[in-house]
C-alpha cells in the first residue's frame, strides 16, 4: 500500500490536466466522473495509507532530488504519518462529497466552464494533498503556494464580474504577505540547519538558539495568518465569498484555511521552545476569534455570517495551538471541516433554491420547502454552538480546557467567543429557515428541495458532524476513549498535558454549554418572530461595517501605496525616466542634425577635418606614453 | 659658409617664396608661373645633391610637360583673370591655422627624433643619382614596374580621352 | 647639409601645399598645390637616399645604397603625370558642365 502513496495526489493532478485540456471536448457528464472519480479513487487510497500507518507507523517515500546543490539537499519526498493521514482523509472525503455537490450546483455552467471549475478542484485538492504529504517544508511551501494559485483562480471563477476578480486578488496578496514571512522562515532554517525534512529538522532543533526559533516560528506564523485568516491578515476570506458556495466551502471552510494550523501542528516541536511565539498565538487566536464573533452577528449575507464564523473558529484552532493543544486544535480542524463544510453546502442549498439570493432578510420560513436542509443545517449550527452530543462540543471543550489550564482568561473569552457564535449561527437558523416567507412572490414559487446530488452529501455530512467528535470524548467522560488524541501522540510529541481535577473539568463543561444554550435561546426567542430587519445603527453599524478594519487597512497601506504608485507612474516614470529615455532620443536627434550639418557636401571641409585628424592622429602618437599611463589608471 | 651652403639656403627661400606666392596669387597663370619657379628651385637642390638624372626629368616632366598642359586647359578655358569667387574669410583662416599646427606638430617631432640627429645628407658627391646607375637599377631590379607604368599611362591616355570627350 | 634642414624645407612646402588645397576654391590652384606636395615628399625622398648613400659610404666606397630611392622618384613622377591627365580631363569637362572651376559647385556628395 505504501507504494501508491504517489498516487493520492497524482490522481487529482491527472484530472485537473484532463478535464483542463480537455474542456472544450468532454460532456459534463464525463468530467463530472473524472473530477469525482479521481477524488473518490484518492480518498480510498488515503484510507488504505491512514490503516496502515495506524497500524505500521509512519511511512517517508523519498522519490526523486528535488533541490540538489552543493550544501544543500532536499528531496522531494512524502511523509505519510498519523497527523497526515487525518488531514489527506479530511481533503479526500469532504472533498469527494463537495465534488458530488459541485455536479449539480454548477449544472447550470456551460461546458467548458463546468469543466474549468472541476480542473481547478481537482487542482486545488492536489495541492493541498501536496501540502500536508510533503516530507519537508519545501514541498509543503509548493502545495501552500498551490492553494492560493487554486483560491484565487476559484475565488475568481466568475471572472465577468470586477467585483469578484478584486476579491480574488485581495485574496492573493493577503496569502502572499503570509508567505514572504513563511519564505523568510524557510531560509532561515536553511541558513541555520541545512535542511528542510521534517525528521532532520526537529532531531536538530535544539541547537538553534531562541532567538532563532523564535524568529524561524513567528515567520512562520506569519505565512499562517496568511493562510488561516488570522489577525491582521484575515480580511480575505470573508471577501472570499465571491467563489461558488461549493469552494467557499471546500476551500474557505474545510481544508485550505487549515494549512496554518497543519502546518504549526506538524512544527509542534518547534512551537513548544519559544514561549513567546506561543502566547501571541494564542493571543492573536483569541482575539481574531473575538472579533470574527462580533463582526458575524451584524451580518446579513447569509455566507458572510459563515465565513466570519469561519475565521472565529480558525481563531479556536490557533488559541489551542498556542496553549499546546496542538491535538485538540488538529481535532477542532476536522469536526470544523465536518460542520462548516456541511454549513456551507446547505447555505449553497438555500441560495440554490432562492435563486441566487444571499440575503437572509429576504429569507425567512425555509423550513417548510426544505426539509433536509433544514434539518442538516440545524445539526450544523448544533454543531458549532457546542452542544453535546455534536462533534463541536468535543473539540472545543478540548481547546478550551488546556486554555483553562494555560490561563483562565483565555477560558472565559472563549466561553464568551462561543456563547457569540451559539447567537450568531442561531441568529442565522432563525431567520432563514424559521418565521414566514419574506422574499419576491416568483421566489416563493420557486422554492424546492435541492437535488440527491445536493442533498447527498449535506447528509453524509451531517451524520459525520453528529458523530465525527466521538473519536475525541475526553478521559474525564470515558476514559481511554480519546481516539484521536491517542493516534497523533507520536507527531504532537510536546501536546501540553493538562491535569485537573475532574469536577472541575466537568464544571467548565457545564459553564460553557449552559451560556451556550442561553445564546441560543435567546437567539432563537430575539429572531424567529421578529426577525432585524431594520439597517443597525451603532455599535451595531460598527459591528456591521466588520470594525471598519478594511476601511482601516486602505487607508494605512492601500491608498499610500496607491498614493505612492500614481506618484512613481506620474512623476518619477512619465518626467524621470520617460524624460530620460526621451530626452536620450531628442539629444540624439538634434546631435545629429547639427553633426549632418558637418556633412556639407564640400570638399574643402571633409578636407579640413582629415587634415584636423591627422593632428590628432599625430599627437597622440607622440603622447601614447601619457595617454596609456593614464588609461591605466582610470581601468 | 661655403657655396654649397649658400646655394643651398638661396634655393630653399627661393623655393618656399614661390610655393607661397602660388597661393598668394590672384591669377592663376601666374600661379602656373610662380609653380614652375618652384621646380626649378627643387631640381636646384636635386643638382645640389648630385641626383642629376631626377633634376633633369623633373624639369622636363614637371616644369616642361605638365605646368605646359596646366597653362594650356587655364587658356583654353579662359581663366586667366581674377575669376575665384571670395571665400568664406573663416574657412580660409582655419585652413591656415590647421595647416600651420600640422608644420608645428611635425616639425617638432622631427626636432625630437634621435634617430635623425646628427645625420647629414651627401651633398656634391656620390654617383647613385647618375643615370648609369639608375638606368641600371631600372632594367633590371626596377623593370616589372617599369614596364606596368607604360599601362598606366596607356590607361590614362584612354581615360583623357574617354573623360573629355563631348558628352 | 643636415638632413633635419631638407626635412623641414619638406615639411614646409608639404604644408604650403595643404593650406592651398583647403583654403583655395579653383580647381587648378587646388590640383597644383597638390603637386607642389607631391614635390616635396620627391625633395624628401632625394634627400633620405642621400642620407643613406652617405652612410653606406663611409663604410664602403663603392656601393649603390639608396638608389631605391630615386627609383621611386622617377616613378612618382610618372604617376603625377598619368594623374595630371586624368585630373586636367576631368577639370575641363566639369568647367564644360558647370562653367565654373569652383570646388564648391561640386557639392552633390551631399546627397
Amino acid at each position: 500500500m505504501n507504494q501508491l502513496a504517489y498516487l493520492v495526489p497524482l490522481l487529482p493532478l491527472a484530472g485537473f490536466l484532463i478535464n483542463g485540456l480537455l474542456r472544450k471536448t468532454l460532456s459534463k457528464r464525463a468530467v463530472s466522473l473524472i473530477g469525482c472519480g479521481v477524488i473518490l479513487v484518492a480518498f480510498l487510497i488515503s484510507l488504505g495509507l491512514f490503516w496502515e500507518v495506524k497500524s505500521q507507523g509512519p511511512i517517508i517515500q523519498t522519490y526523486f532530488n528535488f533541490i540538489a546543490v552543493e550544501g544543500l539537499t532536499i528531496p522531494f519526498s512524502f511523509q505519510v504519518d498519523a497527523l497526515s493521514a487525518l488531514f489527506m482523509l479530511i481533503i479526500t472525503g469532504v472533498g469527494f462529497l463537495i465534488h458530488v455537490y459541485s455536479t449539480s450546483y454548477m449544472h447550470e455552467e456551460t461546458e467548458p466552464h463546468f469543466a474549468r471549475y472541476f480542473s481547478y478542484l481537482n487542482l486545488f485538492v492536489f495541492s493541498m494533498l501536496l501540502l500536508v504529504m510533503g516530507g519537508n517544508y519545501l514541498i509543503l511551501f509548493l502545495g501552500w503556494e498551490g492553494v492560493g494559485l487554486c483560491s484565487y483562480l476559484l475565488i475568481g471563477y466568475w471572472f465577468k464580474n470586477n467585483d469578484y476578480n478584486y476579491a480574488a486578488k485581495k485574496a492573493f496578496i493577503m496569502n502572499r504577505i503570509g508567505d514572504v514571512g513563511f519564505l523568510l522562515g524557510i531560509f532561515w532554517l536553511i541558513a541555520k540547519l541545512g535542511t528542510l525534512t521534517y525528521g532532520n529538522v526537529f532531531a536538530a532543533a535544539e541547537h538553534l538558539s531562541a532567538v532563532d526559533v523564535t524568529a524561524i516560528t513567528l515567520l512562520f506564523f506569519i505565512g499562517a495568518t496568511g493562510k488561516s485568516a488570522q489577525i491582521p491578515l484575515y480580511t480575505w476570506l470573508p471577501d472570499a465569498m465571491a467563489g461558488p458556495t461549493p469552494v467557499s466551502a471546500l476551500i474557505h471552510a474545510a481544508t485550505m484555511v487549515t494549512a496554518g494550523v497543519y502546518m504549526i501542528a506538524r512544527s509542534n516541536i518547534l512551537y513548544s521552545m519559544s514561549a513567546v511565539t506561543e502566547n501571541i498565538i494564542a493571543i492573536i487566536g483569541i482575539a481574531t476569534a473575538l472579533l470574527a464573533a462580533t463582526i458575524a452577528i451584524k451580518q446579513n449575507d447569509i455566507k458572510k455570517v459563515l465565513a466570519y464564523s469561519t475565521v472565529s473558529q480558525l481563531g479556536y484552532m490557533f488559541l489551542g495551538l498556542g496553549v499546546g493543544a496542538y491535538s485538540g486544535a488538529v481535532f477542532h480542524v476536522m469536526t470544523h471541516a465536518f460542520f462548516k463544510a456541511l454549513l456551507f453546502l446547505g447555505a449553497g442549498s438555500v441560495i440554490h433554491a432562492m435563486g441566487s439570493e444571499q440575503d437572509i432578510r429576504n429569507m425567512g420560513g425555509l423550513r417548510k420547502y426544505m426539509p433536509v436542509t433544514h434539518i442538516t443545517f440545524l445539526l450544523g449550527c448544533l454543531a458549532i454552538s457546542g452542544i453535546p452530543p455534536f462533534s463541536g462540543f468535543f473539540s472545543k471543550d478540548e481547546i478550551l480546557a488546556a486554555a483553562y489550564a494555560k490561563n483562565p482568561i483565555y477560558w472565559v473569552l472563549g466561553v464568551a467567543g462561543a456563547a457569540l457564535t451559539a447567537f450568531y449561527m442561531f441568529r442565522l437558523y432563525a431567520t432563514t429557515f424559521l418565521g414566514n416567507f419574506r422574499g419576491t412572490h416568483d421566489q416563493a414559487h420557486h422554492l424546492h428541495e435541492s437535488p440527491a446530488a445536493i442533498t447527498f452529501p449535506l447528509i453524509v455530512l451531517a451524520i459525520l458532524s453528529v458523530v465525527g467528535g466521538w473519536i475525541g470524548i475526553p478521559n474525564v467522560m470515558i476514559p481511554g476513549a480519546n481516539v484521536l488524541h491517542h493516534f497523533l501522540e507520536p507527531v504532537l510529541t510536546t501536546e501540553a498535558v493538562t491535569e485537573m481535577p475532574h469536577t472541575t473539568e466537568w464544571l467548565l463543561m457545564a459553564v460553557s454549554v449552559t451560556i451556550a444554550v442561553i445564546a441560543i435561546l435567546w437567539a432563537l426567542g430575539k429572531f424567529s418572530k421578529r426577525p432585524e430587519l431594520n439597517e443597525p445603527s451603532g455599535l451595531g453599524k460598527f459591528l456591521a461595517n466588520k470594525w471598519y478594519v478594511d476601511e482601516l487597512y486602505n487607508g494605512l497601506v492601500v491608498n499610500p501605496l496607491d498614493r505612492l504608485s500614481n506618484f512613481l507612474k506620474n512623476v518619477v516614470e512619465k518626467s524621470g525616466i520617460d524624460g530620460i529615455v526621451n530626452g536620450v532620443g531628442k539629444f540624439v536627434l538634434y546631435a545629429s542634425r547639427q553633426v549632418r550639418l558637418i556633412q556639407s557636401g564640400q570638399v574643402g571641409g571633409y578636407i579640413l577635418f582629415m587634415v584636423l585628424a591627422m593632428i590628432v592622429l599625430v599627437l597622440i602618437w607622440i603622447n601614447d606614453g601619457y595617454i596609456y599611463t593614464y588609461l591605466s589608471k582610470i581601468f | 659658409m661655403n657655396v654649397i651652403q649658400i646655394l643651398f639656403w638661396f634655393l630653399s627661400a627661393l623655393a618656399l617664396v614661390s610655393a607661397l606666392m602660388v597661393l598668394l596669387s590672384k591669377n592663376p597663370v601666374h600661379s602656373v608661373l610662380w609653380l614652375v619657379g618652384v621646380f626649378f628651385a627643387i631640381s636646384g637642390h636635386y643638382i645640389l645633391l648630385n641626383a642629376q638624372f631626377i633634376a633633369i626629368v623633373n624639369l622636363i616632366v614637371y616644369a616642361g610637360a605638365i605646368m605646359v598642359l596646366f597653362l594650356f586647359v587655364i587658356m583654353l578655358m579662359n581663366l586667366n583673370k581674377d575669376t575665384e569667387p571670395q571665400k568664406n574669410i573663416w574657412m580660409k583662416l582655419a585652413g591656415a591655422i590647421s595647416a600651420g599646427c600640422f608644420l608645428m606638430i611635425l616639425v617638432s617631432l622631427i626636432k625630437q627624433a634621435p634617430e635623425l640627429q646628427a645625420k647629414t645628407a651627401m651633398m656634391k658627391e656620390g654617383d647613385i643619382g647618375l643615370i648609369g646607375n639608375l638606368g641600371k637599377a631600372l632594367f633590371s631590379t626596377y623593370v616589372v614596374p617599369f614596364e606596368i607604368s607604360s599601362i598606366l599611362f596607356l590607361s590614362a591616355m584612354v581615360g583623357a580621352v574617354v573623360i573629355g570627350k563631348k558628352d | 647639409m643636415p638632413i633635419q634642414y631638407y626635412i623641414f624645407l619638406s615639411l614646409a612646402l608639404f604644408c604650403i601645399g595643404i593650406a592651398g588645397v583647403l583654403t583655395r576654391r579653383n580647381a587648378i590652384i587646388i590640383f597644383m598645390s597638390i603637386e607642389l606636395m607631391l614635390n616635396a615628399v620627391n625633395l624628401l625622398l632625394v634627400a633620405f637616399s642621400k642620407m643613406h648613400h652617405a652612410v653606406a659610404s663611409a663604410v664602403d666606397k663603392v656601393n649603390t645604397v639608396g638608389t631605391d630611392g630615386q627609383i621611386f622618384v622617377f616613378f612618382v613622377m610618372v604617376v603625377a603625370a598619368a594623374e595630371v591627365s586624368v585630373g586636367l580631363a576631368i577639370i575641363v569637362m566639369m568647367y564644360r558642365n558647370a562653367h565654373s572651376v569652383d570646388v564648391n559647385f561640386l557639392n552633390r556628395l551631399k546627397n
